[in-house]
């Protein structure tokens, strides 16, 4: 080494949990799917199937919408055996605005908390302030000030909230196309008008011309809610999604391992019809699905969350 | 929609030697965007035909797991060794550098490497997330100062092989590997905007 450093830093203490850090993270499951499971068993079929990560949760969200009632926090015991069982990372949920279920997330080792409308809210008017844990968050959004306000609030990572466990792909549609629609708008405006911009969709200003300037979210773009085939995933992917998480569709279809395996290719290969088709082959049934159009108010969960 | 490096003020990429970066999965465009920034030609490439036109290849961070897969789902995995066996400069960040170690801990049983290096390397060894960190990295062959060292979920080298150096070391553990044409860091430069990593591992592949 012919330069001497001024520093003998590399002994110097680490900084965890920083926003770099946080975000970086999401940054490497790029391009990848991330996988419900409900026990250790699926969460090993996700692994060999390529899932860049799993959501540890008791119920998919499919489940969640059968059974009705009050949707928590899966069981300490339950997420802990499914991070001993695989060796990628796992996620699991919170309840919005719930920041002690958050807290004992933390404290499991969990990889990603998602502060999920899929669960019951327990606060109406504040989400979790993610900015005071070390383990970084993503949340769901339905448009660009609802994804601003989660970032402002310490989000690591956004996804679509779609409408989950309908294995209807229509909301992440809209969802995706609504943020993308409206991140374009802002590039046309000129300084001047993005303090009204940012004051129309409720989101700081700073980050509002930071959408301007870059043409994309600060964090990482994923999709979520509705996702159960493998062009379902690469039309989320073309739609601008940097990629996917597939929540009931593979556990709750015929085949999840070969299903599971097929949306990975698909959402790698999203741009290539002739590897979507090859991987859509013979997977059997998907899951049934619901028409979100049919669906009551008070069971939609994307309205759930400000 | 995948427009990439938005923020390149660089215009005269034609000079520059054609690089690519392994786009199966991980962080693709950060890699991109470092490759433009230290004058190199960026592509992406995930099909055999498209590693045959470049002259050096990043494996980017990323699921190893899942890289690992794909390479072998779609016919890349021998096709990589040999570009490496003959001679093409690579360079691995994180889970390219698992990618690159001859062997690994803490894999899957079934998971595949390239190989590379003559080291081996341990999956997650600084930990999960919440011991995820950054810190100023010293790296033999970057003058300027330490390079700040994003390490997520990272792995480190236990042991390396007669051929390989050292060239970072972080915490008592080896961090940076070069063993000939072959890089691996098992933090992220990608992700600091700061190019010198990268600009090494193009004069590789320059002289190569």
């Amino acid at each position: 080494m012919s330069i001497t450093p001024a520093s003998t830093s590399n002994s110097e203490a680490p900084a965890t949990g920083t926003a770099r850090v946080k975000r970086g993270m999401a940054e490497q499951l790029k391009g990848g799917v991330i996988m419900d499971v409900v026990t250790p068993e699926q969460a090993k079929v996700a692994e060999d199937a390529g899932a860049v990560a799993v959501m540890a949760l008791e119920r998919v969200p499919a489940d969640i919408r059968k059974d009705g009632g009050v949707a928590r926090m899966s069981d300490p015991d339950m997420i802990e055996g499914i991070i001993n069982a695989v060796s990628i990372p796992v996620m699991a949920k919170s309840r919005i605005g719930h920041f002690v279920e958050a807290q004992v997330l933390q404290s499991l080792g969990v990889d990603y908390i998602d502060e999920s409308e899929v669960l019951t809210p327990a606060d109406e008017v504040n989400h979790s302030d993610k900015w005071s844990f070390t383990t970084p968050f993503v949340c769901g959004a339905t448009n660009l000030g609802e994804a601003l306000r989660r970032i402002a609030e310490g989000a690591a990572m956004i996804r679509s909230k779609g409408e989950a466990g309908t294995g209807n792909v229509v909301e992440a549609v809209r969802h995706l196309r609504q943020i993308k629609g409206e991140i374009a708008r802002l590039r046309g405006l000129d300084n001047h008008e993005l303090y009204a911009a940012a004051k129309e969709i409720r989101a700081p200003y700073e980050l509002v011309a930071e959408v301007a300037r870059t043409g994309k979210l600060p964090v990482v773009l994923f999709s979520a809610g509705g996702v159960a085939t493998p062009a379902d995933a690469a039309l989320m992917r073309q739609l601008g999604a940097e990629g996917v998480f597939v929540g009931s569709g593979i556990f709750k279809s015929g085949d999840p391992a070969k299903r599971a395996a097929a949306i990975v290719k698909a959402t790698t290969f999203y741009d290539d019809p002739k590897v979507i088709a090859d991987a859509s082959r013979n997977l059997g049934e998907a899951m049934v699905g619901i028409n979100c159009d049919t669906l009551p108010e008070s069971e939609r969960y994307a309205s759930r969350g400000w | 929609m995948t427009t990439s490096s938005t923020s390149s003020t660089s215009t005269s990429a034609s000079a520059g030697p054609v690089v690519g970066v392994l786009a199966l999965q991980g962080d693709v465009r950060e890699h991109l965007a470092a490759l433009t920034a230290a004058g190199a030609t960026p592509r992406q490439v995930r099909r055999p035909e498209e590693l045959a036109e470049v002259a050096g290849l990043v494996i980017p961070g990323g699921e190893s797991t899942t890289m690992s897969k794909l390479a072998v789902v779609f016919g890349l995995l021998e096709p990589l060794r040999e570009r490496v066996r003959a001679g093409m400069p690579v360079y691995g960040t994180c889970a390219g550098m698992i990618m690159l170690a001859d062997k690994i801990l803490d894999g899957r049983d079934d998971q595949e490497t390239i190989g590379g290096i003559d080291m081996i390397v341990r999956r997650n060894a600084f930990g999960r997330q919440n011991e995820s960190f950054e810190a100023q990295v010293e790296m033999r062959g970057v003058e300027g100062g330490p390079v700040e060292g994003v390490f997520i979920r990272a792995p480190w080298v236990e042991s390396v092989g007669g051929g390989a150096e050292v060239l970072a070391t972080f915490d008592g553990h080896t961090v940076a590997v070069r063993q000939g044409h072959v890089l691996a860091t098992s933090f992220h430069p990608e992700l600091t905007g700061d190019h010198r990593v990268h600009a090494l591992f193009v004069d590789m592949v320059r002289s190569a």
